[in-house]
């Protein structure tokens, strides 16, 4: 039998300095017996370890998740712990992938051990609850916290990053804590009444924790799921959680008894008008109605309206298919990366960007939501039907000479039917009331393309589309 | 009027609020000796839980509970008749630095009632977010309420100091908000949201470019909010369509349900009963599949239905599809496993890792942290096999029913 005496209950490198020698000496578990000096299990051992520690050569791999649980789990109060671990690394040297078979009863047992001690140093962050002694510059931060496992080291740093610039203790039975605004530092344990007993704030703290809680809504047992009661006695809200709770019950029956108020005469805004046939109106009042529109149901989860910009005189109006994600936030059309390609496009094919009015055949944006994404969706013919009237409604305030439809959405909305566009791209078209129409693919459609040669092509061609639109605004120069 | 009784009120007034958490901000601390505070990327601390069952991680008060807005639902509406009180930016500001230097909480959690104007009271909100960051260079956690419409340099400051942003959406339908709160337009919170989300992306995008100048700071927790359940006759199909939508369109990090509870001085034009707390869970279950396990809105509950309460969610889905099960444990996809109940993302990752070395058996499901008695119909196991036409039982659903219990509490 080899007998290994650990220096502390966390001595986590003495152990693995150990553990290391045990099993290149081909020690098995059932020859080794752990103990801590000065422990309780040390007065059943010898004290002199056993020699083969001295001996430090050679070495050996396992992998970090061990590492990293045994860490761990080596705080956990249990006294078999070093023996429990050691166990798992006899049996891991030689099979490494043992660490990741959940299943196994020592792996899983030195999770759960793990577990629990990371459990334990969660709480204590939570639980710790600090008393101020002395006022403003010599105020000093002392708490007492009564820790399931041998944690304070562990959770330490964690208020030392947190109350950098207040001198604080955390007394514990085991250890004690202890931060000057420099530097950690550990004493030993020390008994309950070595702390402070109260904080001005706590009476605040506990209005505060009582005026939170809807007594309505009783949750007992999910309470004390989280906050177990062994964590009560230190805690100052704790002293009125019974008083409330046998309360709730009185004021919940109150607030239903008590008269009830009758609201303010609804103040509603003004009803927006159902869009109708309405007269040519100007832009602005249209932008407004139109932000009301309900005469299809795409509005319901669209973020709002996007209407159509531009100048109030200009010859010619782009329409797109209908606001895509990005504009459908913004409120602005073409503003995604479908604009961005048709403002490079326009410029290459020499029309002026800022005389033109772009608009979409559909006003709403009609998607699905896909997780943390929407997909654009094609507007069906009830739809595009229903949103025509904004479309007539700023071509009869905007009088364009022009009009280009950029899609097959679009093409179905300016010519009032399903236009193909294979065969009308590109060409000037008479409407009936005069004006022309230019039919082309909408940019998103180049976005889309796959194959990068026939991206550039069919970019090519977009823009000697657009070259039509631009010798029809050079020709026809109107007065502003 | 003194500080702890404005706290009573204005702690009172906050209660309603269902959002609670400190999580999912960037990682800060106060270890260059200036200031004071930390957060955790990960999950945030609660630093105490009310005999409601709700977490305590965030001084949760309002500035004002005076508003000009009468909101049927809410216990601040214009008509009601509770206390009003204000706090001064400096009184929050002080609450706060105490509370936290004693570790009572992570951080604050400010609304405030309208007065004024939106961005009157936008200005006041974020203030006092300003005043702990810059003059008290206080590191903690900092959730703000926008108020919907406010101008947009403050809403950019309000997201350079908060850690996040959130407007309440209130209720599931626009129809039920036009009737409960006449003066509140859901088409400006959207838009607000929209915003919010535009300038999340923003932050996003400058962060990973990597540009040389500071990229600017926006709302690292990003936005969240809450939908009151329970008030109007919407249904859980249509509150998870609402929510669906919210998530894939303003990218929020969580929808909190707020079953609708009875207000110390309600409106009469509202129903005064318990406050629908299991159909509340259920609804952050069904919200849990959506984010998680890639469920659709569809496949947990029909149009126009409500879910189940006497079962959670994915067991019904299960039930109703049984066609597709009992599952293989040892062979199954990570997607198919993700959808047997009981098995929770943890456990199936487990599962993964250990099946690649050994197979798993029935004596292994406590191992795995599975409940047994919720998973054993659906699965197969090297040693197992639910007996045939068990899952075509028309009484399965009877095992699942949980035993009627008493709520206990001893002391
Ligand atoms: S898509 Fe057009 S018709 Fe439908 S609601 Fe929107 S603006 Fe009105």
């Amino acid at each position: 039998m080899q007998y290994i005496t650990l220096d502390t209950e966390t001595d986590f490198d003495g152990w693995r300095k150990a553990a290391r020698s045990l099993v290149l000496h081909h020690v098995p578990p059932t020859d080794a017996t752990w103990t801590v000096q000065g422990g309780e299990a040390e007065l059943f051992a010898p004290p002199a370890p056993s020699p083969i520690f001295e001996v430090n050569d050679g070495t050996f791999n396992v992998s970090a998740k061990f590492v990293e649980l045994a860490k761990a789990a080596i705080l956990h109060r249990d006294g078999e712990r070093f023996a429990i671990l050691y166990r798992l690394l006899w049996r891991l040297k030689d099979n490494h992938d043992l660490i990741e078979v959940a299943t196994d009863p020592d792996v899983a047992q030195v999770t759960a051990m793990a577990r629990a001690v990371h459990r334990d140093e969660h709480k204590m962050h939570a639980f710790v609850r600090f008393r101020e002694i002395g006022r403003e510059r010599a105020a000093h931060y002392v708490a007492w916290f009564e820790p399931e496992h041998h944690i304070v080291e562990l959770a330490a740093p964690f208020f030392a990053k947190r109350f950098a610039d207040m001198p604080w203790s955390i007394l514990t039975p085991d250890l004690c804590a202890h931060w000057d605004g420099h530097a950690l530092s550990f004493t030993s344990g020390v008994s309950k009444n070595e702390a402070p007993g109260e904080d001005r704030l706590e009476e605040t703290w506990r209005r505060y924790y009582a005026s939170i809680f809807n007594p309505a809504r009783l949750k007992v047992k999910a309470m004390q799921t989280e906050m177990p009661k062994k964590y009560w006695r230190n805690l100052p809200e704790a002293s009125i959680i019974k008083p409330l709770i046998e309360d709730a019950e009185r004021m919940t029956g109150a607030m239903i008894a008590n008269a009830a108020t009758d609201p303010h005469k609804p103040q509603k805004r003004p009803e927006a008008p159902m869009p109708r046939k309405l007269a040519a109106d100007d832009l602005e009042a249209l932008r407004e109605e139109a932000a009301h529109c309900r005469a299809c149901p795409l509005y319901k989860d669209a973020t709002q309206t996007v209407f159509g910009e531009g100048p109030k005189d200009a010859t010619i109006m782009l329409v797109g298919e209908q606001p895509g994600d990005k504009e459908d936030l913004a409120g602005h059309p073409f503003v995604g990366p479908a604009g961005q390609m048709l403002d490079r496009a326009l410029q290459e094919a020499g029309v002026d960007r800022n005389k033109v009015y772009v608009t979409n055949a559909v006003k709403h944006f009609k998607f699905v939501p896909r997780g943390k994404i929407r997909l654009h969706q094609k507007p069906a013919t009830p739809e595009i039907r229903a949103c025509r009237q904004w479309y007539e409604r700023e071509v009869s305030v905007i009088q364009p000479e022009l009009i280009v439809a950029m899609g097959a959405t679009a093409a179905q909305s300016v010519f009032g039917k399903i236009t193909p566009i294979g065969k009308t791209r590109g060409r000037l078209i008479d409407l009936p009331d005069g004006r022309k129409a230019l039919v082309t693919v909408h940019p998103s459609y180049l976005l889309r393309l796959p194959d990068p040669e026939a991206k550039v092509l069919e970019y090519q061609r977009f823009v000697e589309d657009l070259k039509i639109a631009a010798g029809l605004q050079k020709k026809a120069p109107r007065a502003a | 009027m003194d500080v702890q009784r404005k706290l009573e009120i204005l702690a009172d007034a906050a209660k309603y609020d269902a959002s609670c958490a400190s999580s999912g901000t960037e990682k800060r601390d106060s270890s260059d000796g200036k200031g004071m505070g930390s957060t955790a990327p990960g999950m945030g601390i609660c630093h105490s839980y009310a005999p409601d069952g709700r977490c305590i991680s965030l001084l949760k008060v309002l500035l004002t509970n005076a508003c000009n807005y009468d909101c049927l639902y809410c216990v601040n509406r214009a008509s009601s008749n509770v206390p009003r009180a204000r706090f001064t930016i400096d009184e929050v500001v002080k609450l706060t630095l105490d509370f936290y230097r004693r570790n009572y909480i992570e951080g604050l959690f400010l609304s405030s009632g309208i007065i004024r104007s939106p961005d009157y009271t936008m200005e006041q909100v974020v203030s006092v977010a300003r005043k702990l960051r810059e003059e008290h260079h206080f590191r903690g956690y900092i959730h703000l309420k926008t108020i919907p419409e406010a101008d947009d340099a403050l809403i950019a400051e309000a997201g350079k100091y908060a850690d996040r942003l959130s407007i309440n959406i209130e209720m599931p339908e626009e129809t039920s908000l036009q009737q409960y709160a006449p003066e509140k337009d859901v088409r400006a919170i959207r838009r607000t949201m929209g915003r919010l989300r535009l300038k999340l992306d923003e932050a996003e995008e400058n962060r990973s470019t990597k540009t040389k100048a500071r990229p600017q700071r926006f709302a690292p927790a990003g936005q969240s909010t809450q939908m009151i359940v329970g008030a109007d006759t919407a249904s859980d199909h249509t509150i998870l369509h609402t929510s669906a939508n919210l998530y894939g369109s303003y990218r929020l990090r969580r929808v909190y349900y707020s079953a609708f509870s009875p207000i110390p001085d309600a409106s009469r034009a509202l129903p005064l009963v318990q406050p629908p707390l299991l159909r509340e869970h259920r609804l952050y279950q069904a919200d849990w599949l959506m984010r998680f396990y890639g469920f659709d809105v569809a496949e947990i509950v029909d149009d126009s239905a409500m879910l189940p309460l006497d079962i959670d969610p994915k067991l019904a889905w299960a039930l109703r599809h049984r066609d597709r099960f009992p599952l293989d444990v040892n062979r199954a996809s990570r997607e198919e496993l993700l959808r047997v109940p009981g098995f929770g993302t943890k456990a199936v990752e487990r599962i993964i890792a250990t099946r690649r070395t050994t197979t798993i058996r029935l004596s292994d499901l406590a191992r795995l942290h599975v409940p047994r008695n919720k998973a054993l119909p659906f699965i197969v196991l090297s040693d197992h096999r639910p007996a045939p036409h068990r899952l075509d039982e028309a009484r399965l659903i009877e095992r699942f029913k949980p035993k009627a219990t008493q709520l206990g509490f001893g002391f």
